[in-house]
């Protein structure tokens, strides 16, 4: 039996109308991920990875490399305009794409978790932060409210958020903080795949640190298989196992983070090295 | 078009029930479609009723539809045959249906239009209930998107609306919504159960008559047909609760007027400022004291 959870093939995103030669136009070797005979952005082309249970892979590059995109097609934020990707869940088979919005919501709610570098989209800011913990098992059908609670005060506690906090809006929480709270939401289900999108994006170092950690002795603990999207370099060295390098939509430089860190193959990367060390 | 047309004179004037006849046929079929899907809004073109939006009109409409010349009508508003509204729509029917009984003893109605409550007294396999429904989506208050709230339904995903639940009990202790209490139809479709208060809400479940629920403004139907399982939305350990109308010694307090311990209470001043509490059902409290006053006579 295999250990892989995922299986990317030729995942591809373009907005806008498209033409036939978006893909041959665009490129690192182009310099742009923009059309010049249609203008459409050519934001993700022909990324393919496999992912193994328990395994954080890091998907790193520039500003509009196309890191996020990648993430939000497979979460089913949006959707690809080709390629494939099968998730393997208990035996079971998904073919992501081919399920119809219904599937897809359901894999979404209770299969998979997502952490997104702005709270607003992670969380429901009409509520508290136990009652954004709250909606994603009542989207699970548990209708125990004492199971509830006690499941959430569990997370919470496990998330280093003060028990106090459960009942207060996550409004008036710090930024950690409110990434602490939809970490919590996020795992709740106790998914097998996690995409974590620039979470530390704009913390402080030392709070930055703090959830870097967290996020580590969950994957320990739980086994969760992860993408973490980020441009920093720091993040990958201390998360990931395997990195995806992109740029302008494509990967150019794919495998064992050590290698990339230590023998960058691609000129960017190799920039990307040097100007992080 | 031709000019020289002329309108058959006996054609002339309301039809029965005043909606033409394709307006009663489009009403009667999303009825069908309505009790077919139990508990879902199905969609239909709500016609200007020569009176406000919000007085009824949804219901009306029903009633309009549904009534024949045989039938028997009891219009109620917030459990009283004779406030304004009530009167009024009573008086609309009767003129636009010629031949139409109207009554106020329960017993007697073939088809009840309410507004704000459902009659103490069982209804019967024979008879029709219709509520007025100013707000029909239990999920307006959790999603603004209608496109988005109609995946909703269809998934059955009412986590939100629990959500809400959730925060009412850790905020309040307690459920704190008094009308409009979710309801869960056939095991599916969540319905707002039009402003009932929760002591109406059993009511709904395995009830004998069909009742209809219409939204004029909001130009929606939807049923929940007859022995249909009506389940208000809680969690499996914060049991429902209706309106336990106990004073502060933790005693039932009773109706005023005729005495009862089992009736749903509306609360007046008196002249004193003090509390009075009487039946909101004033079909019901007239019954209960006509049998007290026979009983009186008997003994
Ligand atoms: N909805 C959209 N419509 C048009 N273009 C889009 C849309 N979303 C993203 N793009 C474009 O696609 C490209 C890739 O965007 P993406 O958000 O994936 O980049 P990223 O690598 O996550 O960048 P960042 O580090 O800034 O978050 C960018 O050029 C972006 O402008
Ligand atoms: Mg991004
Ligand atoms: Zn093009």
């Amino acid at each position: 039996m295999s250990n892989r959870i995922l299986e990317v093939r030729g995942l591809s995103r373009i907005y806008g109308h498209g033409c036939p030669l978006c893909v041959e136009s665009t490129g690192p070797e182009n310099d742009t991920n923009i059309c010049p005979h249609c203008s459409s952005v050519v934001a993700v082309h022909g990324v393919s990875f496999d992912l193994f249970r328990g395994e954080i892979l890091g998907i790193i590059g520039e500003s509009g490399s196309g890191k996020s995109s990648t993430v939000k097609m497979l979460y089913f934020d949006d959707a690809p305009t080709e390629g494939e990707a099968i998730f393997f869940d208990n035996g079971e088979r998904h073919e992501l794409f081919q399920r119809n919005a219904a599937q897809q919501r359901s894999l979404r709610n209770k299969r998979f978790g997502m952490v997104y570098q702005n709270p607003h989209l992670g969380l429901n800011f009409q509520v508290s932060a136990g009652g954004n913990i709250a909606e994603r098992m009542l989207m699970s059908d548990v209708a125990h409210y004492g199971e509830i609670r006690r499941r959430a005060q569990e997370l919470l506690l496990r998330t280093e958020v003060l028990p106090e906090r459960m009942d207060q809006n996550p409004k008036t929480f710090s930024g950690g903080m409110q990434q602490r709270v939809q970490i919590a939401k996020a795992l709740v289900t106790r998914p097998p795949l996690l995409f974590l999108d620039e979470v530390t994006t704009g913390l402080d170092l030392s709070v930055q640190a703090a959830i870097l950690d967290l996020i580590l002795e969950i994957q320990q603990e739980l086994d969760t298989a992860m993408i973490v999207v980020t441009h920093d370099l720091g993040v990958i060295r201390l998360l990931a196992g395997r990195t995806l390098v992109m740029k302008y939509g494509r990967v150019i430089e794919a495998g064992l983070t050590d290698q990339i860190l230590e023998d960058p193959q691609h000129a960017y990367t190799q920039r990307l090295v040097a100007s992080n060390l | 078009m031709n000019i020289h047309y002329e309108f058959p004179l006996e054609e002339v004037g309301y039809s029965f029930g005043f909606l033409d006849e394709y307006a009663k046929k489009e009403v009667r079929r999303t009825i069908l479609k309505a009790i077919c899907i139990p508990g879902y809004q199905t969609p239909y073109a709500s016609r200007e009723m020569p009176m406000g939006r919000g007085f009824g009109t949804g219901g009306l409409q029903l009633t309009l539809a549904l009534i024949g010349p045989d039938d028997t009508l009891k219009v109620i508003d917030q459990g009283s045959d004779d406030s304004v509204n009530a009167v009024n729509l009573r008086q609309f029917v009767q003129l636009t249906c010629p031949g139409v009984g109207v009554t106020e003893k329960l017993e007697e109605a073939t088809l009840i239009q309410s507004r704000h409550r459902i009659p103490e007294v069982a209804l019967t396999e024979a008879q029709v209930l219709v509520l007025q429904v100013p707000y029909p989506d239990p999920l307006v208050v959790v999603e603004s998107s209608e496109a988005r709230r109609k995946i909703m339904h269809a998934e059955a995903d009412y986590s939100r609306l629990l959500v809400k639940l959730y925060e009412d009990i850790v905020h309040f202790d307690e459920i704190t919504i008094s009308h409009r209490y979710p309801t869960r139809i056939n095991r599916h479709y969540v319905i707002d159960p039009s402003p009932i208060p929760r002591w109406d809400v059993p009511k709904l479940d395995q009830s004998p008559a069909l009742i209809l629920l219409g939204a004029g403004r909001e130009k929606k139907i939807y049923a929940v047909p007859p022995y249909s399982v009506a389940e208000p939305l809680v969690f499996d350990d914060v049991p429902f609760r209706v309106e336990d109308f106990r004073d502060e010694h933790g005693q039932r307090r009773a109706c005023a007027r005729c005495g009862a311990i089992n009736s749903f209470l509306d609360e007046y001043s008196d002249d004193n400022n003090a509390k009075i509490y009487q039946c909101s059902d004033s079909a019901y409290c007239d019954g209960q004291l006509a049998q007290h006053q026979q009983r009186e006579v008997k003994g």
